[in-house]
């Protein structure tokens, strides 16, 4: 096998297979069949942000990460464990709040939603900024509510100086393999239940 | 979990035993017995050889030929595990292949479009002696074809048709660099064919062995030329390779040239023969004119890679060489008795004749081959080929191995495996001393084998897959049709030990196998749009569009996450021909995107990303009829959909199509 298997499944799968297919009563078993006490865990496997491929067009997860702009929110979706999200299938819309975003956030806010405990809160603040489906500029239409992955609504707006959701305007876009990104300059707290 | 008595279990292998044949049941089992139904077969490490943990890698691809469906399968070992269903002879309604217009051309032959065949042996190429993971070739027995898979998309991207040939069996086997692919016909046939009594078999019927020339760099198949020789079944073969690269070499049966009762009338003779053809020497005498360019009809079909599009020619003629005329082209090795397969060890000096109706093995000798010849050591000549002396030619005999050998293939240690359909079994011995060291049963009923590089220069050893024709109890029952399976054994060591069986498609004949790190490499992840060369090409959804020319209406579709462009289509009348030319705009490994239109009476279209696939609609009646993405493509998958309004032949309706309620980009 080309990589290393979990020697734990391993075990597990043994012990499955005699329990199943030792069917004979008089089957000699050499002392190395008799299954271990150790229990078994699962496998350990990593998600889809893990794939290599350097050949397809860039997902919306590569094309924050490829944006200098853009590292305090990376930092924050890797904090909230959604790289997975941004790289599936999709499509997605994200309004990915730019390094200026998170300067503007009092200070201390982003160091709190970034600890262990508030993984939560702060992955409900992400997705506040996805909306599912891919919306390209044609699409925002000026009174149009887009639902957001969060649960929440934001308005769509169409202004003498560009498109703005929910109030803030989209400073640029990217077309991603798996949806779009527009750049925004604001950090969007969800209402408050 | 099986409901299976022991006691029926022992009874059944009592005739076996008997036979002296060691099989292990369950009461009288050696704790290390493999393939035991005591839990033997789990006496040691054996799940664990087998198991690829979730997100692992299998260390090698299996590829098995379909038999009756027609198709390959790809199969990574040692999980056993299915990959991949290449459609290759028969339609593949799965992605549409023979029902799309790009592949419709691939199917074709002299006797119009024929939607199967039976796949039998997959081969792949080879660059000295050794398997190199560019192409795999199998063999369309019914209509004698020859196709090739690129092994970059796991597609098949060329078809040769066979001339002079019926039931082209003996092929599509490659010499050590791919120079040519071979080609016996199983069945003599009229030459040229024609309108003749049956019974003037022995006269008018004759046998063509034919050598397709690869082409070095692009693989395109050509038929360099044919031997025509008299009218025996010929059955495998196999190329030399080191010292005998150069030859190859075809068994036969069916000597007797009959064409009735053969289960009877063609086991007579004691011997059979092996063909040696010298086909560097074929190449002299096509250089010096010396062939016959004869009048013969066939396809050859070829998919580009770039246009996306299949095309179909019918060629007029083949070279053929007439032994009589060509002296020291071919010799005949006498052979015990209806040789199945033909096999040369991995030196080149061995060539082992499989006698279905023998106890034993028969094994020749290059080098005493080449000496005979040198001596004229012949029994007698036969249409100008020479029939060396058994004497002369055989190096030893593997005695008494088994009943009803077939196969054999060869490890990296110096030892041959030879299955045995009848008693159920692979015997493993040693190939200079055909002394036999191991025996594993099967279950049941083996056919071919399989060793990763097996049957080239330079095996890879390591795991031999057994290829059994009847399964009976094996599995789950699936009613009368059960499948057949494949058995995996570890080689490694001195003696073969079971791990594995799983089920396979159709009727595999035959696999190869290769280790993944000679094919990953080559992979090819989706087609770029830059690159797509296809005539109904649509480059973005502007360009996006419906044109009606006459009664025909082409459709110039596209299809992203998570819509068709155009989605709404109207002015289409009954009667029309409308022609569905989809691109898929994706540039994402892994996002196909299906079409399918209700009503259509071919299949869907499986488009990768890159690609530009067409389906053909003939609506028959007014009314307005959904389309819609098959392949679960995305979140939004369910609303990728659109309509398509059908009116009246005589209607008005201007033709009009469009995607949203807003402007397009």
């Amino acid at each position: 096998m080309m990589k290393h298997t979990t020697s734990m499944a391993k075990l597990l799968l043994f012990a499955a297979g005699l329990f199943l297919l030792g069917s004979c009563q008089q089957a000699q078993q050499d002392s190395s069949t008799t299954p271990t006490e150790e229990t078994a865990t699962s496998i350990e496997t990593k998600g889809q942000s893990a794939v290599q491929d350097p050949d397809s067009k860039p997902n919306i997860l590569q094309i924050a990460i490829n944006s200098k702009d853009h590292s305090t929110l990376v930092a924050a979706v890797q904090a909230a464990g959604l790289e997975d999200v941004l790289v599936n299938a999709g499509p997605l819309t994200v309004f990915a709040p730019n390094n200026a975003a998170f300067d503007k956030l009092p200070e201390g806010t982003l160091e709190e939603l970034t600890k262990p405990e508030n993984k939560e809160k702060l992955a409900g603040i992400i997705k506040f900024h996805a909306s599912p489906g891919k919306y390209t500029e044609n699409m925002l239409k000026d009174g149009m509510r887009l639902f957001q992955a969060s649960g929440h609504y934001v308005k769509v707006e169409r202004k003498d100086d560009g498109i703005y959701v929910n109030g803030s305007k989209l400073l640029g876009s990217v077309p991603a393999s798996n949806g779009i990104v527009y750049v925004i300059e604001d950090v969007w707290l969800p209402p408050e239940e | 979990m099986k409901n299976s008595p022991l006691l029926s279990k022992s009874f059944l292998v009592l005739p076996l035993l008997a036979l002296g044949f060691f099989i292990g049941g369950c009461s009288n089992s050696q704790s290390n017995q493999p393939g035991s139904r005591s839990g033997g077969a789990l006496s040691s490490n054996v799940a664990e050889q087998v198991y690829v943990a979730p997100g692992e890698y299998d260390e090698f691809y299996a590829f098995f030929s379909g038999g009756f469906s027609g198709q390959v399968t790809v199969h990574g070992l040692p999980s056993g595990r299915l990959f991949k269903i290449i459609p290759v002879f028969s339609v593949g309604a799965e992605k549409g292949y023979g029902f799309n217009e790009e592949t419709k051309p691939m199917l074709m032959t002299s006797h119009g479009f024929i939607p199967w065949d039976d796949s039998h042996h997959p081969e792949l190429s080879q660059t000295n002696g050794e398997t190199d993971g560019r192409w795999l070739f199998i063999n369309g027995n019914n209509t004698p074809r020859i196709a090739r898979i690129d092994l970059s998309e796991f597609e098949t991207v060329e078809i040769i048709e066979i001339p002079n040939s019926g039931g082209n069996h003996s092929s599509p086997f490659t010499t050590m660099n791919t120079e040519y692919v071979v080609a016996g016909t199983r069945f003599g046939v009229p030459y040229p064919q024609q309108d003749v009594a049956i019974s003037e078999y022995a006269d008018k019927f004759k046998a063509t062995l034919s050598f397709i020339k690869v082409d070095p760099e692009t693989g395109r198949m050509n038929i360099a030329f044919q031997v025509l020789l008299p009218a025996y079944d010929f059955d495998l073969a196999h190329a030399g390779k080191g010292a005998s690269h150069g030859w190859m070499f075809f068994s036969s049966y069916n000597t007797e040239e009959k064409h009735t009762l053969l289960e009877v009338e063609a086991s007579q003779n004691d011997k059979d023969y092996i063909a040696a053809i010298n086909w560097k020497k074929a190449e002299e005498y096509l250089a010096q004119g010396k062939f016959h360019e004869v009048p013969a009809r066939y396809a050859h079909n070829y998919y580009d890679t770039e246009k996306q599009l299949a095309t179909s020619t019918i060629m007029e003629s083949v070279k053929v060489l007439i032994p009589e005329e060509c002296p020291g082209l071919v010799y005949f090795l006498p052979t015990p008795k209806s040789p199945h397969g033909v096999d040369v060890d991995p030196t080149g000096e061995y060539i082992v004749g499989n006698g279905k109706l023998s106890a034993n093995l028969t094994v020749h000798s290059f080098s005493k081959m080449l000496k005979a010849i040198e001596n004229k050591a012949f029994e007698k000549e036969v249409d100008g080929v020479p029939v060396l002396k058994y004497e002369e030619v055989v190096a030893g005999i593997v005695k008494d191995a088994g009943l009803g050998p077939l196969h054999t293939e060869f490890d990296d240690k110096g030892n041959a495996y030879t299955s045995f359909f009848i008693s159920s079994e692979v015997v493993k011995w040693k190939v200079s001393t055909q002394e036999v060291l191991d025996r594993a049963p099967t279950y049941y009923s083996i056919g071919h084998l399989m060793i990763p590089g097996g049957d080239s220069h330079k095996p890879q050893g390591k795991y031999l897959v057994a290829m059994n024709k009847i399964t009976k109890d094996r599995y789950l029952p699936t009613g009368p049709e059960l499948c057949h399976s494949a058995q995996l054994y570890d080689i490694s060591g001195d003696k073969m030990k079971l791990l594995l069986d799983f089920p396979t498609m159709g009727e595999p004949h035959y696999a190869q196998g290769i280790s993944a790190d000679r094919i990953i490499p080559r992979q090819k992840k989706f087609y770029k749009l830059e690159e797509n060369k296809h005539p109904h090409f649509t480059a973005g959804e502007k360009e996006a569009r419906v044109e009606r020319n006459g009664n025909e209406v082409h459709v110039y579709m596209t299809s992203i996450r998570s819509h068709f462009a155009p989605d709404n289509i109207e002015g289409i009348k009954v009667g029309d021909k409308v022609y569905f030319h989809v691109t898929n705009l994706e540039q994402d490994w892994d996002v196909p995107h299906g079409f399918a239109v209700l009503g259509a009476q071919n299949a869907e279209l499986l488009i990768m990303p890159g690609q530009t696939e067409t389906l053909l609609w003939e609506p028959k009646a007014e009314g307005v009829y959904p389309f819609y993405c098959t392949d679960f493509c995305s979140a939004l998958h369910q609303e990728m959909q659109g309509y398509v309004r059908v009116s009246a032949r005589n209607a008005n309706v201007p033709l009009k199509w469009s995607l949203g309620s807003y402007e397009e980009q």
